[in-house]
């Protein structure tokens, strides 16, 4: 399985996802440039973390813009698999790949640290060698993270399954204390309608070694490779 | 030129007429401003050069000293490490959020200038009383202005301290570190050699901004330091990432002759040190510099420090393929002019030539002050002070809840979480710990890095205060089982012409310089920081040490925190313990006097080879140095983190309260396998290093006993709170 990393300028994580998938998963990877406008023969794009364009005018606002994306929008409305990582979230919900927006975190700062994730949904390519209800310690960094969608829209995303993680607390309770930016529902990781585009704030690709400080991560890239092998070998999708 | 226009450029007469002395003719206005900045405390170090000549600064790993943009020292399999640390106290003093920020930002472009990629942040803060609605200002600034710029560029900020004392108050210290690595033969050095080199700016247009920076950094603060909002610059830390990767890529692709970042003074400060360390001479044209607005006088294109700009030495033929590179980062660099070989820097504006001064007159011409010294009325009535004549509580559980929860030793996460500590994921220790450890990919090896200063201790006797700092730094690496292989310093202190400030200065030095030599940790570099005063108030001497060290297998590190039940608890080390200086005076009567506990160098480097031995053996779950609050502090430090609690045995004498928070150095606390335990005690007898056995971990409380007495028992959610619940009381 091929794993694409899109550099944007400002992006600044592209090199954990690149070593993620290259030193731990052994699977082959390359960066694609902004500036480029093909993905080549990448079976997942993942549009990593980082402050692309400085986050000037509104997080993601503008790469979404970048002569790569229409590679990508292509990619996607054809069935292709692309992970959105924390700025990759924000770059996805802004060129309207997922829903909702990312805004600013409720109390104002910049928030890193270990975080508590519920798998809410396992029949994802991205989720599905989880268990539902699974709880994953995987650390965020962001200062724009504030899931936000409309209240009808928030609706229609929970009665879909588009939920993906919820922030938690260690024992797995949905409360106010675990969540870290005021995320509605404490939602942190949304997927389209179809299940091919996914996005979360958290960083998977941080949350691969114990020496991290967690391996909880690679749940969702390992369900990625299953699933891209058993559809390869015909078991369907 | 009269009087005042050069005294009110921050020059003397007598510094004035070296100036006319060396160009051969009174300077023009230009030349007269780039002496100015210059010739300033901050780019001169006029009254700190002879004393930083005290420093050790060679060794065999040292590649590169004191001298260039920072330090490089040999880590082994063909690779470097580089690092500097450097202030940015004034900007933060007026306008916290970016003086902090572009602290950051220049320090990261000293780094890449080597050639070297940027790994780590670091920094070392001091505020004044956070109940003062000022106060907490400038340290919310800071810490978000440190934040906006590192976790922008994508470096994670992996350690640092913060101290709050009322001399900070006015002038608060904002120390920035940056460590990087790069392959030896990448090494690029900011000399403007090859006679026809063309000069190339690149990254961000020059403005009015952080004109005369370097002057207001060179005079004490006032009311009216107010008005020098506008010597501050301010940062752009996506023009920072733009630059960092264009111009590493260029380093790689060898494209460079030279790299010199432009910081404090500019234009001018690239320009004069490039063409005098190469001894060449450099010609330009003013009206190619890319400019942010109009009407720019000539003086203010030469001394604007308008951020987030390189000047490159590039062969002509290399010209294309430099700027390919950069175009590929959106950026396009600025032909300025070339290099020639006369020794004078030349700058034209407008078919006129508006300067011709001698590049090492201006670079290095300064003079050299010798200051006076005269130790201080106030040093030996505080020598005097005996801490044993104040009236001691006997609750010790209550001071030990006290000090968990003073600012200078609750724990921090309410500023680094605002820190991306962890991008790159290279981070395997983080913030919180003695030292944090970033891995390197390439090798397999680890950098431990650290900074530590004590301005009470330097202030109750700046002597053992420097080497203190020194001793602390190197042990906190060494216990993570790092080998220190060099250190970076930054020097804070108040303004050096009083005789009482710099006497506490050369005496610092004197102390740091002798740790250093017997600790075998070469200063690679540094920076001094005079002048933090205000309203005539000097901070305490505040030296502040950013120490590296060598892990040889990353995956070897010591952990600084309990980490098992029925582990064996111990102190290494030395009983000197004083009361003097330390944060229980500080926070139970609100005082600072009296003398320190003394080092002995001989015995600190035998422990610290030891603390490596024992980590690298894996002989010790932890070590933990001891530090403020002394070893019930530390007792406390080692249990929460992992929640795990602890039984103690003491036989506490006459004077309990300083055998519990009586601090000192060379004083390690470990945690060790019962079964192992044996054979550490052997090792520290062979070394002729005292071992005390102290107790077990265990259970959920930290409990005390003195003979058949209880003296202290808290469950680890009391200290807990105590611990960490501090910050977000004050500042939400």
């Amino acid at each position: 399985m091929k794993f694409a990393v899109i550099v944007f300028p400002g992006s600044n994580c592209d090199l954990d996802a690149y070593h993620l998938v290259q030193d731990i998963l052994n699977e082959p990877v390359e960066y694609i440039r902004h500036d480029t406008d093909s993905i080549g023969d990448a079976d997942l794009v993942i549009i990593p973390g980082g402050f692309s364009y400085g986050d000037y005018l509104r997080s993601g606002a503008i790469a979404r813009f970048s002569r790569i994306m229409p590679a990508v929008t292509e990619f996607a409305q054809s069935g292709g698999l692309v992970l959105g990582i924390c700025n990759g979230f924000q770059v996805l919900t802004e060129a309207g790949l997922l829903p909702g927006a990312l805004i600013r975190n409720r109390h104002l700062q910049f928030r890193c640290g270990q975080v508590y994730l519920r798998v809410e949904n396992n029949s994802t390519p991205f989720t599905f060698t989880a268990t539902r209800s699974d709880i994953l310690k995987i650390p965020i960094a962001h200062g724009d993270g504030s899931y936000y969608v409309p209240p009808e829209k928030l609706q229609e995303i929970e009665d879909n399954g588009q939920v993906l993680f919820r922030y938690v607390n260690s024992s797995g309770e949905v409360t106010d204390e675990a969540n870290p930016n005021g995320s509605i529902n404490n939602i942190a990781g949304v997927c389209n309608k179809s299940g091919n585009v996914a996005g979360l704030m958290p960083h998977p690709e941080r949350a691969g070694e114990r020496i991290l400080g967690s391996e909880d991560g690679l749940v969702i890239f390992k369900s990625v490779i299953n699933y891209f092998g058993k559809k390869g070998v015909g078991a369907g999708d | 030129m009269t009087e005042n226009s050069w005294r009110q450029l921050g020059l003397t007469d007598s510094e004035y007429e070296k100036i006319v002395n060396q160009m051969g003719r009174e300077p023009n206005l230009v030349e007269l401003n780039m002496y100015s900045v210059m010739w300033s405390e901050h780019c001169s170090y006029k009254h700190s050069r002879s004393s930083l000549r005290l420093f050790p600064t060679d060794g065999p790993r040292v590649v590169q000293g004191p001298g260039e943009n920072a330090g490089v020292v040999d880590i082994g399999d063909g690779w470097a490490a580089v690092f500097k640390i450097e202030s940015h106290n004034h900007p933060s003093a007026v306008e916290p959020y970016q003086g902090a920020a572009t602290g950051v930002g220049g320090i990261l472009r000293d780094i890449f200038t080597m050639g070297a990629r940027p790994v780590a942040f670091l920094n070392s803060l001091r505020f004044g009383n956070l109940e003062d609605a000022r106060g907490r200002y400038l340290f919310d600034g800071v810490v978000a202005g440190i934040g906006g710029y590192g976790n922008c560029v994508g470096i994670p900020t992996v350690a640092g301290e913060i101290y709050f004392e009322p001399c900070y108050q006015g002038n608060p210290l904002v120390n920035a570190m940056c460590v990087g690595v790069m392959p030896l033969e990448r090494l690029v050095l900011g000399k403007a050699s090859g006679e026809g080199n063309l000069l190339l700016l690149v990254g961000a247009r020059t403005g009015r901004d952080g004109i005369h920076g370097v002057t207001f950094a060179s005079e004490e603060l006032s009311e009216a330091s107010e008005e020098r909002r506008p010597a501050v610059q301010v940062g752009d830390p996506f023009m920072g990432k733009l630059l960092l990767e264009a111009t590493l890529e260029t380093i790689e692709k060898n494209l460079v002759a030279g790299v010199q970042d432009l910081g404090g003074a500019g234009l001018t400060c690239a320009l004069t040190e490039t063409a005098s360390r190469a001894g060449s001479g450099v010609e330009i044209d003013l009206e190619k510099v890319p400019l942010r607005e109009e009407g720019m006088h000539p003086f203010e294109i030469l001394t604007s420090e308008s951020q987030e700009r390189m000047l490159l030495i590039v062969e002509p033929d290399k010209l294309e393929a430099v700027e390919e590179v950069f175009k590929r980062w959106e950026l396009k660099p600025a032909v300025l002019g070339r290099v020639t070989g006369d020794g004078m820097v030349v700058a034209k504006y407008r078919g006129e030539e508006v300067v011709r001064v001698p590049a090492a007159s201006v670079a290095g011409g300064s003079p050299l002050y010798e200051p006076e010294a005269k130790e201080p009325e106030y040093y030996a009535r505080l020598s005097r002070f005996d801490p044993s004549s104040l009236l001691v509580s006997d609750d010790y559980g209550d001071i030990l809840l006290k000090l968990l929860s003073a600012p200078d030793i609750a724990s921090k996460e309410w500023v680094w979480r605002r820190y991306d500590y962890m991008v790159r994921t290279c981070t395997v220790q983080g913030p919180g710990g003695d030292s944090a450890v970033i891995r390197l990919r390439e090798t397999g090896k680890g950098l431990a890095m650290t900074v530590d200063g004590n301005g009470r201790y330097c202030y109750l006797d700046p002597y053992l205060g420097g080497m203190l700092a020194v001793a602390e730094a190197t042990r906190n690496l060494s216990c993570t089982g790092a080998e220190p292989v060099g250190i970076t310093d930054c020097l804070n202190f108040g303004n050096p012409e009083k005789p009482g400030i710099f006497w506490q200065f050369r005496r610092c030095v004197e102390g740091m310089a002798e740790a250093c030599r017997v600790l075998e940790a070469p200063v690679v570099g540094g920076n001094v920081s005079f002048y933090n005063e205000v309203e005539g108030e000097a901070i305490y001497p505040t030296p502040v040490v950013g120490a590296v060290g060598l892990l040889e297998d990353y995956k070897k590190q010591g952990a600084a925190f309990f980490s098992s039940e029925e582990d064996i608890i111990c102190l290494l080390g030395s009983d000197q313990i004083s009361l003097g200086g330390s944060q229980y005076l500080k926070t139970m009567h609100s005082k600072t006097a009296g003398k320190p506990a003394n080092i002995d160098l001989l015995f600190e480097k035998r422990l610290q080879v030891m603390l490596r031995r024992l980590i690298s053996e894996n002989l010790i779950n932890s070590a933990h140095d001891l530090s403020d609050g002394g070893l019930a502090v530390a007792l406390a430090e080692c249990c929460m983190p992992g929640n795990y609690g602890a039984e103690i045995e003491l036989e506490l004498q006459k004077d309990p309260v300083n055998e519990l928070f009586g601090e000192g150095p060379s004083r390690v606390l470990l945690s060790v396998s019962a079964n192992l335990y044996g054979e550490v005690e052997n090792l520290c007898s062979e070394a002729a290093l005292p071992l005390q056995k102290l107790g077990k971990t265990g259970g959920q409380a930290l409990i005390i006993n003195s003979g058949d007495d209880i003296i202290i028992k808290l469950t680890l959610s009391e200290m807990s709170k105590a611990y960490k619940e501090v910050f977000t009381c004050i500042m939400e």
